[in-house]
């Protein structure tokens, strides 16, 4: 330091963790669901542009997806959010034993919507390379699926480490409790892309 | 969990209770060298490759992040050369078409991506956590995968051109020409694939600024005590954040439109070659205020330091930046006047383009205030500051101009719109950033550049620069096309490019004076004070160069100028953790302390993530199995660089 200094406060009472917008960690996830968001407003945009040009949507002589697979993965991935919303609540009662025993269940539900999510690229009656139509309904299929899959896999990493005697440490449980407010961004994405998918071609 | 365990969990809680309370901080009892001797072991880098290849100290990554950059600019400037020999006389035979194409594109690609937002991100990375007053970046980890990942994007580029796979196609690389239909081969995806490197590292960088800008600030350091550049760069980042999946989106699209076959931009399939350029401009106009808005930040942080007085109508500027970040995604339709719109689309982009230039307008308003109000030294980077005015304002007005359809669709495509951006870009961009560069050389080396070289170089650069761009306004006015490898003569354009290629000389004899003066001065230059042009902000209050761990202690802050108005002894605050990294967090308005933050340690596994990365995107120009078999290793190397190297539980927490 150029000048001397003049002692004030001393802070070794401060925490060395909190939950919510005290958080570091936090702020980057809301950094990176802005980012995502973002990526899928853009391709939203793209959508209505291109569907701006048809006479029909889908375009003539192409069938709507089938409702089937996609409304079953709707309804599993609003399910997921019951044992979401527990863990979330277990981070911050500091409960790690019942953290132990909720994210199977939720790894568990991540496995069957990817899987779901496979038989639905089969049922979306058109391919990527057909029309312009078939290449946004894809793209925006593709991207939330590579959505899920980077969140299902941060979550089976994270559910290893809480196996761990450091799961018992503070931080951890914040990034439990982040890792749940994330998840919670991936279904709500879903909600408009279900729609835009389904129900946007049947109008 | 049986009672067993339980005792076994409280006992480690009553052994990690007391080893915390022997947990050295600093404070009374810990200060001076002793404190310096064990604050640099715990924060210098490791020995060897793997601790030069692992570092995590922003320090370092702004260091790379500069130098890389400067020789991008560099290589970029070499391309415009050769670009200007060929068009110094008419029917010059330098180079043919096809190599001239590869040569703009590269040189505005390179100029774009891998220099100007890449440095403003490098300054910012090195200098915002001294300014705020801490000891490392939010997320240092992701900072140092952000270099690696800009470094490896402009290998890519310059590898391809090397091997004559270079993109052809101009750096907006509008479709269809740059579709599979119009550019087969290997060209386009390079470039696009370039894309995606940057864009990835750019995203990452923003939101380590951010997050350091709004929770890493010294306590007092409220948003209305904010540094200029700070503000600057808050906005900046949170611009890339809202730009850049953009141009990510409509890369992408392009890659899988060449790869897999997709038809996003093929008008047979009633894709719309028009959507690339919206989604492009989206991004492409805020990319011209992500390098811009930094510089004003520069011009605030020498203003105020050569004028000994604070910046005129702080809270103006402040508002300044942050409506222009927000307008410029309100002009990205200008670029696209002569593609055809409704009338009332002209209309709103010419309205919004011209009152973008209110609040810049306010912005030199202020400047020109203080200058007036303060007592200005007219050293090196204040030298920069007042050409980077009379530059910008010509810049500006040509703006203007243009912003007007009738003007723009007589003008678009011409050497007039080539000489309006590089006055804005050079003027308003390049000045500042040479004159900041010459301003906080001292803090980053330690000793000061050579006045006397930095004065001729700033003339010839001043000089050469109105020499190189005033008279390709004419040439536009006279109807010379851009990205045309050459004109015929006696249409009244020869003496212009003459001028402006004796000119573009000038300006390459002035950056190497600039790169000359700063290796001489780093070997030989007079040895720099801590606060050597005596400034307000807290970078200087810590000594040049920093040490590895920013400050002893962590300072506290009063006022916007605290260098200044501190006249007695710095006042800090005590606490923090020794023996481990830690650095403090404050809340985002009032900059209260709040948590004790473990910083986390110097990782290769960035490094390991950035290359398995790399060769996902690289391969993934060749096949989409790039995706799954290059997705898996750079999904395994991320869980390594999550994964603590110690599963025993600490007495308060380390990232290792």
């Amino acid at each position: 330091m150029i000048r001397p200094v003049r002692f004030t406060d001393d802070l070794a009472h401060l925490p060395t963790h909190k939950f919510g917008p005290s958080s570091l960690t936090w702020w980057g996830i809301i950094g990176y669901m802005v980012v995502e968001g973002g990526f899928f407003a853009l391709a939203f945009a793209a959508y209505f542009f291109l569907m701006g040009h048809e006479q029909g949507w889908p375009p003539e002589g192409w069938a709507a997806p089938d409702l089937l697979w996609g409304s079953l993965f709707t309804i599993i991935i609003l399910l997921s959010e019951i044992p979401n919303t527990m863990i979330k609540r277990a981070a911050h009662a500091y409960d790690v034993q019942a953290i132990r025993r909720l994210m199977p269940m939720i790894v568990a539900a991540g496995a069957v919507l990817l899987i779901i999510r496979g038989v639905e690229f089969n049922a979306l009656n058109v391919r990527w390379n057909d029309n312009a139509y078939g290449s946004i309904i894809w793209a925006l299929l593709l991207l939330h699926t590579i959505h899920i899959l980077t969140d299902w896999g941060d979550t089976i990493v994270l559910w290893a480490l809480m196996m761990t005697p450091v799961g018992y440490e503070g931080r951890r449980l914040v990034d439990t409790d982040e890792n749940a407010l994330y998840w919670r961004y991936v279904w709500l994405l879903w909600i408009p892309i279900y729609l835009m998918i389904y129900w946007v071609p049947r109008l | 969990m049986n009672p067993e365990e339980l005792e076994d969990l409280r006992e480690e809680n009553e052994r990690l209770e007391a080893e915390r309370a022997r947990i050295a901080r600093d404070g009374h009892h810990l200060n001076g060298a002793e404190l310096h001797a064990r604050l640099d072991r715990t924060w210098r880098r490791q020995p060897g490759l793997i601790g030069w290849l692992a570092t995590v100290d922003h320090k370092e990554i702004g260091r790379r992040y500069i130098v890389t950059a400067l020789i991008f600019l560099a290589l970029g400037g070499v391309l415009s050369l050769i670009m200007r020999l060929q068009l110094a006389r008419p029917d010059g035979h330098v180079v043919g078409a096809a190599r001239y194409n590869e040569l703009f594109t590269m040189h505005g690609s390179t100029m774009m991506f891998l220099f100007a937002v890449p440095i403003m991100e490098g300054v910012a990375v090195y200098i915002i956590p001294l300014m705020v007053g801490t000891r490392s970046t939010a997320f240092p980890r992701l900072n140092s995968y952000s270099y690696y990942m800009y470094l490896f994007g402009g290998l890519m580029l310059w590898v391809a051109f090397a091997f004559n796979i270079a993109p052809d196609i101009g750096w907006f690389a509008y479709t269809p020409l740059s579709g599979p239909q119009f550019s087969p081969g290997k060209r386009a995806d390079i470039w696009a694939q370039m894309i995606t490197f940057t864009e990835v590292s750019a995203l990452a960088a923003a939101v380590v600024l951010v997050c350091t800008i709004l929770k890493a600030r010294a306590p007092g350091m409220t948003l209305s005590r904010m540094p200029l550049f700070a503000w600057a760069m808050l906005v900046v980042a949170l611009m890339i954040i809202f730009a850049m999946p953009s141009i990510a989106l409509c890369s992408g699209m392009l890659i899988s439109d060449r790869l897999v076959g997709t038809q996003f931009y093929n008008h047979y399939e009633h894709g719309d070659a028009l959507l690339w350029q919206h989604l492009f401009w989206f991004f492409g106009h805020p990319e011209v205020y992500i390098i811009f808005l930094p510089a004003t930040g520069f011009v605030s942080v020498i203003t105020e330091a050569f004028c000994r007085r604070p910046i005129f109508a702080y809270p103006v500027v402040v508002l300044a930046i942050i409506s222009t970040g927000i307008l410029a995604f309100g002009l990205w339709v200008h670029h696209m006047f002569a593609t055809g719109l409704p009338r009332v689309g002209y209309s709103f982009y010419t309205a919004a383009s011209m009152t973008v230039a209110i609040p810049t307008g306010l912005q030199i308003f202020c400047w020109l205030a203080t200058m007036w109000d303060g007592r200005p030294r007219f050293q090196v980077p204040m030298l920069y500051v007042v050409g980077f005015i009379v530059t910008f304002v010509i810049g500006g007005l040509s703006g203007v101009i243009i912003a007007a359809v009738p003007l723009d669709l007589q003008l678009h495509d011409t050497y007039f719109i080539v000489a309006h951006f590089h006055y804005v870009l050079i003027g308003g961009a390049v000045f500042p950033l040479l004159g900041i560069l010459t301003y906080w050389f001292p803090k980053i080396t330690g000793r000061m550049m050579s006045e006397t070289l930095g004065k001729i170089g700033f003339w010839i650069l001043f000089l050469g620069f109105q020499l190189t761009f005033f008279p390709m306004h004419f040439a536009g006015l006279l109807g010379m096309p851009r990205r045309v490898y050459t004109y015929p003569a006696g249409m009244g354009l020869e003496l212009p490019n003459l001028l402006s290629t004796i000119g573009a000389f000038a300006v390459a004899t002035a950056v190497l004076l600039f790169v000359i003066n700063g290796v001489v001065s780093y070997f030989r230059g007079a040895l720099a004070t801590d606060n050597p042009w005596d400034a307000s902000s807290l970078e200087w209050a810590t000594s040049s160069p920093p040490p590895s761990y920013n400050f002893e202690h962590i300072p506290v802050v009063a006022s916007r100028t605290p260098l200044w108005d501190e006249k007695g002894d710095l006042p800090v605050v005590t606490g923090l953790r020794v023996d481990d990294k830690e650095t403090l967090l404050t809340t985002v308005v009032a900059a209260i302390p709040d948590v004790r933050e473990p910083v986390p340690e110097a990782s290769i596994w960035p490094f390991v993530a950035a290359c398995a990365t790399g060769v996902f995107f690289v391969s993934s120009i060749f096949s989409p199995w790039a995706v799954p078999f290059g997705g898996i290793p750079t999904a395994i190397a991320m869980a390594a660089w999550f994964w603590p190297s110690s599963l025993k539980r600490t007495a308060e927490p380390v990232i290792a």
